[in-house]
């Protein structure tokens, strides 16, 4: 078995909708909707989903940056869910968070230096201001900028530099644990490169851990070893990278595969399409959530709970679906029940 | 009235490969842009051509000019902008030297624009339905009488013709009437238009407010307004970012569709390379405000010869398959304040040589239509 560092089980993040005079809680939004997930030490879980599908907030629920409203997180046998304002603390310092947007992570007021000394203080890994500024100057090293950068200001710099500043950041506390939270979605693609690799690197180094969050297929393929699809709020499958990619159980997995667009004009791209758009997360279909949508869906999916199956790609390959689907023939069998 | 025959190619199966005259020709277009820090160099002499029924998409990373040639196509550029050289010419006219107002007919009926983001260009207070109608309602020549009796194009024309002519022979010319009238024929092209784009339940769909719609839809809608007008060529300006990537293969697969039915061009503007190769006839590559490569999507994907392109096709993960170490493009792209001499990726090009820093190579044709801004070639 190998060490789970991070195990989340039933994780549930709400939104309440208030109206009225007296701002009644009316509905929710149920953005993460019942979660389980485990993530390896030293793995990269690569966490898919459209705009809407919660993986956003599932990442900063981990971390406790918005609240769960049920559920546990257990991080390093830690529940992060439950834990005091100074386990918090102490917790923060091993788990952090790279935002998307590198033009608003980062204070437009505050120089490199002192973004980058300002969490190395808080946590007090230094004694002196020298070695913090040490500190500061490897870490910039480390990500491909240079000494001088540390006294310039954060619109100095391109996209990509910015959003080594964050990665650089992130590393001043010496974490284990990363949230990447579409990392290089605001970056072309010429650099986009650039900054996976640096993230791979160090991982490789530094022994760390990543949940990588993206919309982005190919770069979630690119980063991965184990990755996970979610749907409204909820995980649908969950495999090995290279048997998510190849063998997608799920239709809406497969459907997501289908749809990416390749860079070769020549490639016969199957031709089925998914319908409609993602349902809104406050009227959540009843039974499997994916049905509306579904080609596939029976009666059987329209109502009830939906439980995990195991897959075929081994005993670590989920998938929430009642029926094994040849994609290619449209025949479904029954999975069996999971015991 | 019929319905589905709306807009559809009244000839049908023209052979491409015959190249007509080009619609839309850009010479030398050079534009600035003043900023306090200085003047951006943001378009060096670009030469683009569109020709008739083709989907041209221009690809390229942010900054290098994409956006900024689709909007001074338009006459849609900012204040601070200004042509230094060049024109565009449009069936023979050059949109450069129009008034403003003669813009706006321009953009009313000759070249339509959908954007990224379809909520900044819809009204929110107004439905989709009054929207869509002002979209009929902006083509006067349809609703005048001399153009009553054009050759048919198979196209909208002639339905609405059609109407009017029967009418005419009723005799009911009383100007209430035909207001009614009016309104009855744009209802009823409207939901054709609502059709043509796939949205399920025109009827619904048209009495209803942009935020009802989901982003694909409103999207859909920002495609039928700009049908509507019936636009000898649609400019799309990354509308799929904003879209989720199974709602991205629903509108690609639509525009496929329309190219095949609409009598239009596009162009397509996009920083995707594989939603280009998806969708596009041509491909035109741009960096730093110069054109770099012009070919025909596969010619560009099987042999492409600007190093830029070598470089960005390497860049692009795909899914099909999986690589170890995917490539980077050394640097980042220039500040076109100061842009670099000579050819402006000279920096970061790896086949560099001492022509290239002194020099700006020409747009050069190797045959096939197939070009290059390069040295090397």
């Amino acid at each position: 078995m190998p060490d789970e560092i991070l195990v989340v089980k039933d994780l549930k993040t709400w939104f309440p909708i208030r109206a009225g005079i007296l701002q009644k809680t009316v509905a929710h939004v149920r953005a993460v909707d019942g979660v389980d997930l485990e993530v390896r030490k030293g793995e990269t879980f690569g966490l898919v989903g459209e705009s809407g599908s919660g993986k956003t907030t599932l990442g900063k629920s981990v971390l406790r940056l918005i609240k769960p409203t049920d559920g546990q997180v257990y991080f390093d046998g830690i529940d992060v869910t439950k834990a005091s304002k100074k386990e918090l603390t102490h917790l923060r310092r091993r788990m952090q968070f790279i935002f998307q947007d590198p033009y608003a992570s980062l204070d437009p007021r505050q120089t490199v230096g002192s973004t980058l000394v300002e969490p190395m203080k808080i946590h007090k890994l230094v004694s002196s201001k020298a070695e913090a500024m040490k500190r500061a100057k490897e870490l910039l090293l480390r990500v491909g900028l240079n000494e001088e950068h540390l006294f310039r200001f954060p619109h100095e710099f391109s996209g990509g530099q910015r959003q080594r500043i964050a990665v650089a950041r992130a590393l001043a506390v010496d974490p284990d644990f990363i949230v990447l939270d579409e990392p290089t979605s605001f970056l072309d693609v010429s650099v986009q490169a650039q900054v996976l690799d640096l993230l791979k690197e160090l991982q490789k180094e530094l022994g760390l851990t990543y949940v990588f969050i993206s919309h982005n297929l190919s770069v979630v393929q690119y980063m991965s070893d184990r990755v996970g699809v979610m749907y409204l709020g909820k995980l649908v499958e969950d495999a090995e990278r290279d048997v998510l990619y190849k063998y997608p159980e799920h239709p809406y997995s497969y459907f997501l595969m289908a749809a990416i667009p390749v860079p070769d004009p020549e490639y016969k791209k199957p031709s089925k399409l998914l319908t409609g758009d993602v349902p809104s997360p406050v009227n959540i279909p009843p039974g499997c959530r994916f049905n509306p949508r579904c080609p596939y869906a029976t009666d059987k999916c329209r109502s009830g709970d939906m439980p995990f199956y195991t897959g075929s790609g081994g005993s670590y390959h989920r998938v929430a679906c009642h029926y094994n689907i040849d994609f290619d023939s449209g025949n479904e069998v029954l999975r069996p029940q999971m015991s | 009235m019929a319905s589905g025959t709306f807009l559809t190619r009244g000839l049908g199966g023209e052979d491409m490969a015959a190249k007509e005259e080009a619609l839309l020709e850009t010479r030398d277009l050079t534009v600035n842009f003043h900023t306090y820090r200085g003047e951006v160099k943001a378009l060096d002499h670009v030469q683009l051509s569109l020709y008739p029924h083709e989907m041209l998409a221009l690809v390229g990373e942010s900054g290098c000019g994409k956006s900024v040639t689709a909007l001074t196509i338009l006459g849609l550029l900012p204040q601070n902008a200004h042509v230094l050289e060049g024109q565009v010419l449009f069936k023979g006219e050059d949109l450069l030297k129009k008034t403003p107002e003669q813009m706006q007919e321009v953009r009313a009926e000759g070249i339509a624009a959908i954007f990224q983001d379809p909520m900044t260009f819809l009204n929110p207070v107004l439905t989709v339905g009054v929207q869509l109608k002002e979209a009929f309602l902006v083509q006067k020549h349809i609703w005048t009488a001399e153009t009553r009796d054009m050759s048919a194009t198979g196209t909208a024309d002639s339905e609405i013709r059609g109407f009017l002519l029967e009418k005419e022979s009723k005799k009911e010319s009383s100007k209430r009437e035909s207001g009614r009238e009016r309104g009855k024929i744009v209802e009823e092209l409207s939901k054709d238009i609502l059709k043509l784009v796939r949205l399920p339940d025109p009827e619904r769909i048209l009495t209803q407010y942009p935020h009802e719609l989901s982003g694909g839809m409103r999207q859909r809608c920002m495609i039928a307004m700009a049908l509507a007008r019936r636009p000898s060529i649609i400019v799309a300006d990354e509308i799929t970012t904003a879209l989720d990537v199974t709602v991205q293969a629903q509108i690609l697969t639509l525009l496929k569709e329309l190219r095949d039915t609409i009598d239009a061009s596009s162009i397509l503007i996009t920083h995707d390379l594989s939603v280009a190769a998806e969708t596009a006839d041509r491909i035109a590559v741009m960096y730093a405000g110069h054109v770099v490569e012009v070919a025909s999507t596969i010619e560009l994907f099987r042999n492409p010869l600007h190093p830029y392109t070598q470089l960005l096709l390497k860049c692009i993960p795909d899914v099909r398959k999986p690589v170890a170490h995917l490539e980077s493009i050394s640097g980042t792209v220039p500040d076109l304040i100061d842009p670099p001499t000579g050819c402006r990726f000279h920096p970061r090009c790896p086949f560099a040589m001492e022509v290239c820093r002194t020099t700006k190579p020409v747009l050069k044709d190797i045959g096939n239509g197939h070009m290059v801004h390069c040295h090397l070639y």
